[in-house]
């Protein structure tokens, strides 16, 4: 009896984020995915744009660690890279090095946060700029994210990500001129 | 031979009427003009403008504290937008995006003229596939949001090219929309004055105009929290205002209290108003001569050199101490300075000659201000020593009474016996002065301009603080290219950017800005639209470059319209940039006097906060100066101040020394006796020596105003040693007690006025009132102890 109140004891620190306010699937989901210190893993992304005769495809890699580290590395068909760090964002492709601060781009910076804040489990974050939707279960969710803001509205319509508990299958971005973009992701790539 | 006591009169009358109109009509400065160099290299004249009027000298740092960040953000956005209603300033950052709209039209509309991308190269057919498709690959990023719409017709991506230039590496956290400190606790600004530094009304206005605008957010404000908030500001303008004020507080308030002071202790020596009056008299003379030689001399008068009329006021009321006092009363009580006329007038003339040897060796000195100072003592020296010789005697009226001051020299008498027979306590001193100095000898001189800085140490650790929040180190290292017109100066700064491009590439530097980013030259904007190829090739050429492309040709051809639109346009000017970001871009960075023109190229370090090595420094500063040569130079704030403080140091030094190889030299040739010349110079060069030793113990470093207090020991000094000299001549009879008691009093009131000094908040007159009190006080002590006893006496 008494060693299993050690036993208890010893394991409430660990239960406590479980056992705590974690009503829904939704609030379940945001602590997993908010467990996840970092990623590494592939992606495939396909860009249906109107002004450009067919898709774009490339893929690459995405690395995350908490909270606010975010790159994307394209490998193919030509390396370029994103990187996220401290609210400013640079971008290289070709020969080219663009360091954008966020805070420069209004319409730019949500559509970077929702990914930012959907790897964090930030549920406060997505809320502040998204109306948020979660649809299916832990084990095969959909979130739906609609912008708050009319402005914004005009440049993205939803962004859709699919996911299996802490881990993502893929991010749809819908503009609002019905320009797309999916980004299919693959598994953990081994270090 | 004595001249007639009204011819004395009237010349004195006449001469200061005279100093009267030309003190009324001097020019007074209080810029930093007085301490920069007067006929200075080329380099050290752009040195000197960028402390005075440079980028770095208009900049004030704003931080609201307390309250909580919505009230903080709301005050920065109200504050800030009151101030860029206010002409007072150039630029006014707070993290908001104001320009935004305006300046992306600009540079969408000019993106081929400012675009450093844009050669004949960049539209062959291999060149356009490539800047195409890194555009399109652009797409695929969350950028390509606000860029898909560009592509028709900016195909090549200058827009974003031209962004690009613009260095915009270092940027503030941000917080509710505006900056903020990394703790998110500040919401920080930051804003440029329109006027130069140098302008310290323009600078006081900008920072009245800043509190009183952040006082009305604060009135506006919806929240009652935006009470508790409160605004600091520091830079450099701030720094100009406060420490104006200081000194002329300072200045004022000293002035009087050393005044009041002197006053109190001869009226109790004297006992007489009349007296009193008569022996400021020539201190006013003095005062009155010195400004207008000064204003005569050199066309303006450096309020510093008013603020050290004090230190004048110590020696000058010397000489009408020495006359009264030492005069003699005859039997009925009257004066009769008969007595003191002959002897007494060649020991104080060989003072003043001695004082004037001093100070003359400030007179070459290529800094104003010193120069300055060197002047105004001479002809305040002289007149006041000619003053009391020539008028005062006939102003004296006959009935005038002087308490008897005869017991006081009987006890000083008594003193001096003592002092005489520890006089061996001497030698240790002299021998513990010189060790210490010996120990410091590498440290002697402080050559960091901060030494003289009045900014306080807690003023500048504010500053610190806020420029680490701003992730703004200071611009220590930038480029000045000067020329004679514009065009020569955007020229040359392009061929410094090249070359200063490789030094980015290479991560030594992390970038750097130029006013040619905001405005090409003519010549660079020409070639660039030279470059553009007529429609009918462009149009094939596109063609055969996007043939392998996602897009097709046809789809481009708004960016066919656009070239040939911008083929046919006019160049750039300065114009053109009203409205916009740019203009205040390229304000901040060029300055400009007439028709010449200099360009600022500020140099940022890299990420990492890494400053380039010596070695990385020397390299770029070659590359630059190669680059347009005459016309580019690399310079390093600090460093280059710090240089220029200490070449300054150094020609004092140099120059004292040759001052006192004169005083030598001129006691030499008047005494005609080596031994009486050591007796006069040794109890000097021991004060001095003893002086120095005590402020290295005390911690301090010597700067160069503690060397004039040096100087000014000297001089004052001088004349105690004279006296004592006298008195031990072969048929004197000793130093007579009046003379001690003279000696006394105008040492006490040299005391007394350099003593107050040494409490002032401003380190330039604290160091000297901590040099010149003591030292003085020693220079008689010591002349007293080593005096010789007197032949009559033996």
């Amino acid at each position: 009896m008494r060693k299993a109140c050690h036993l208890l004891l010893a394991l409430a620190p660990f239960m406590a984020p479980l056992a705590n306010a974690a009503d829904t699937d939704f609030e379940r989901l945001m602590l997993l995915l908010a467990q996840k210190t970092q990623r590494h893993v592939s992606f495939e992304e396909q860009d249906y744009l109107s002004v450009l005769d067919r898709p774009l495809r490339s893929s690459g890699e995405l690395l995350y660690e908490r909270p606010d580290h975010l790159e994307k590395r394209t490998l193919a068909p030509k390396a370029a890279s994103l990187i996220l760090e401290k609210g400013s964002l640079t971008v290289q492709s070709g020969r080219r090095t663009h360091i954008l601060p966020l805070s420069d781009y209004p319409q730019i910076a949500p559509l970077i946060e929702s990914m930012r804040a959907t790897l964090a489990g930030d549920e406060a974050a997505l809320q502040r700029i998204f109306k948020v939707d979660f649809a299916g279960s832990l084990a095969n969710w959909t979130l739906s994210l609609v912008p708050l803001d009319a402005q914004l509205r005009n440049v993205v319509q939803t962004i859709r990500i699919e996911g299996d508990e802490a881990e993502l299958h893929s991010v749809t971005i819908v503009q609002a001129d019905d320009d797309r973009s999916v980004m299919t992701i693959g598994p953990a790539v081994p270090p | 031979m004595t001249p007639p006591r009204w011819l004395a009169l009237v010349l004195w009358l006449a001469l200061m009427a005279l100093a009267v109109v030309i003190v009324g009509r001097a020019h007074y400065t209080a810029d930093l003009s007085a301490f920069l160099p007067r006929a200075p290299s080329a380099r050290q004249q752009l040195l000197v403008e960028q402390l005075r009027d440079g980028p770095a000298s208009r900049v004030l740092l704003m931080a609201i504290e307390g309250a909580d960040a919505a009230a903080r953000a709301q005050l920065s956005m109200a504050t800030a937008r009151q101030l860029r209603n206010s002409r007072g300033f150039l630029t006014v950052n707070n993290g908001e995006s104001v320009n935004d709209a305006r300046d992306r039209a600009f540079v969408f509309k000019h993106r081929y003229l400012l675009s450093e991308a844009v050669t004949p190269e960049h539209f062959t057919v291999g060149a356009l596939t490539s800047s195409i498709d890194d555009t399109i690959a652009l797409l695929a990023s969350p950028v390509g949001f606000a860029l898909k719409s560009l592509l028709p017709e900016d195909p090549t991506g200058e827009t974003l090219q031209v962004l690009n230039q613009l260095d915009r590496s270092a940027r503030p956290h941000t917080v509710g929309g505006v900056w903020a400190s990394a703790d998110g606790r500040r919401a920080l600004l930051v804003t440029s004055m329109r006027a130069p530094g140098s302008d310290i009304d323009a600078a006081e206005r900008a920072v009245k105009t800043i509190r009183a605008d952040f006082a009305r957010a604060q009135d506006a404000a919806s929240g009652s929290t935006a009470r508790d908030a409160r605004l600091v500001i520091t830079g450099s303008p701030l720094f100009a205002v406060a420490a104006r004020d200081t000194i002329r507080r300072e200045a004022v308030r000293l002035s009087i209290l050393s005044t009041s002071l002197i006053v109190t202790l001869l009226l109790i020596v004297y006992r007489s108003l009349p007296l009193l009056l008569l022996g400021l008299l020539p201190v006013t003379s003095g005062a009155l001569a010195g400004i207008a030689a000064v204003a005569a001399g050199f066309g303006a008068v450096h309020g510093i050199t008013l603020a050290f009329g004090i230190t004048l006021i110590g020696e000058s009321v010397d000489y009408s101490v020495y006359l009264f006092v030492q005069s003699t009363r005859t039997a009925n009580g009257a004066f009769d300075t008969a007595r003191a006329e002959g002897a007494m007038w060649r020991t104080i003339l060989l003072g003043v000659l001695t004082s004037v040897c001093g100070f003359a060796s400030l007179l070459p000195s290529g800094f104003p201000g010193l120069a300055q100072l060197g002047l105004y003592s001479i002809a305040g020296l002289v007149v006041a020593a000619a003053v009391t010789r020539f008028v005062l005697p006939g102003l004296i009226p006959r009935s005038l009474h002087r308490r008897n001051l005869t017991p006081l020299g009987e006890r000083v008498a008594v003193v001096l016996r003592h002092a005489r027979a520890a006089r061996w306590t001497l030698g240790i001193v002299a021998i513990g002065a010189a060790l210490v100095l010996f120990v410091h000898r590498d440290t002697l001189w402080n050559r960091d301009l901060a030494a003289l800085s009045p900014v306080s140490a807690r003023a500048r650790a504010l500053d610190t603080r806020l420029r680490t929040d701003l992730g703004a180190p200071d611009v220590s290292d930038f480029v000045v290219v000067a020329g004679d017109d514009l065009q020569t100066v955007l020229r040359a700064s392009e061929k410094v950017a090249a070359r200063l491009a490789a030094f980015v590439s290479d991560r030594t530097i992390g970038g750097f800005d130029s006013p040619t980013h905001y405005l090409p030259s003519d010549a660079a904007q020409s070639l660039r639209r030279a470059s553009l190829p007529d429609s009918s090739a462009l149009r094939l050429r596109l063609k055969a470059a996007t043939a392998s492309l996602p897009v097709s040709a046809a789809r481009l051809e708004p960016f066919i319209l656009d070239a040939a639109e911008a083929r046919a346009a006019p160049l750039l000017r300065v114009s053109d940039l009203e409205g916009t970001s740019f203009a205040a871009g390229f304000d901040a960075l060029t300055m400009h006097e007439g028709t010449r023109w200099a360009a600022l190229m500020p140099l940022h370090a890299t990420e990492a906060g890494t400053q380039p090595s010596a070695a990385a420094t020397d390299k770029i500063r070659a590359a630059v100066e190669n680059a347009a040569p005459g016309k580019a130079f690399l310079l390093n704030l600090k460093n280059e101040s710090d240089a220029l403080y200490s070449s300054y140091l150094s020609e004092a030094l140099r120059l004292s020394a040759g001052g006192f190889a004169a005083i030598i030299v001129l006691l030499l040739l008047t005494l005609r006796s080596p031994r009486r010349v050591v007796a006069v110079v040794a109890p000097l060069v021991l004060a001095v020596v003893t002086v120095a030793s005590a402020l290295l113990l005390a911690g301090r470093t010597l700067t160069i105003l503690h060397l004039i207090g040096m100087l000014l020991i000297v001089a004052v000094g001088s004349n105690y040693a004279l006296f004592f000299d006298r008195g031990a001549a072969p048929h004197s009879g000793g130093t007579p007690s009046l003379t001690l008691a003279s000696l006394v009093i105008a040492n006490a009131t040299t005391v007394v006025g350099f003593g107050v000094l040494a409490f002032s908040a401003v380190p330039v007159l604290a160091a000297l009132g901590a040099t010149v009190a003591p030292g003085a006080f020693l220079a008689l002590a010591f002349a007293a102890a080593m005096s010789a006893r007197p032949s009559a006496a033996r």
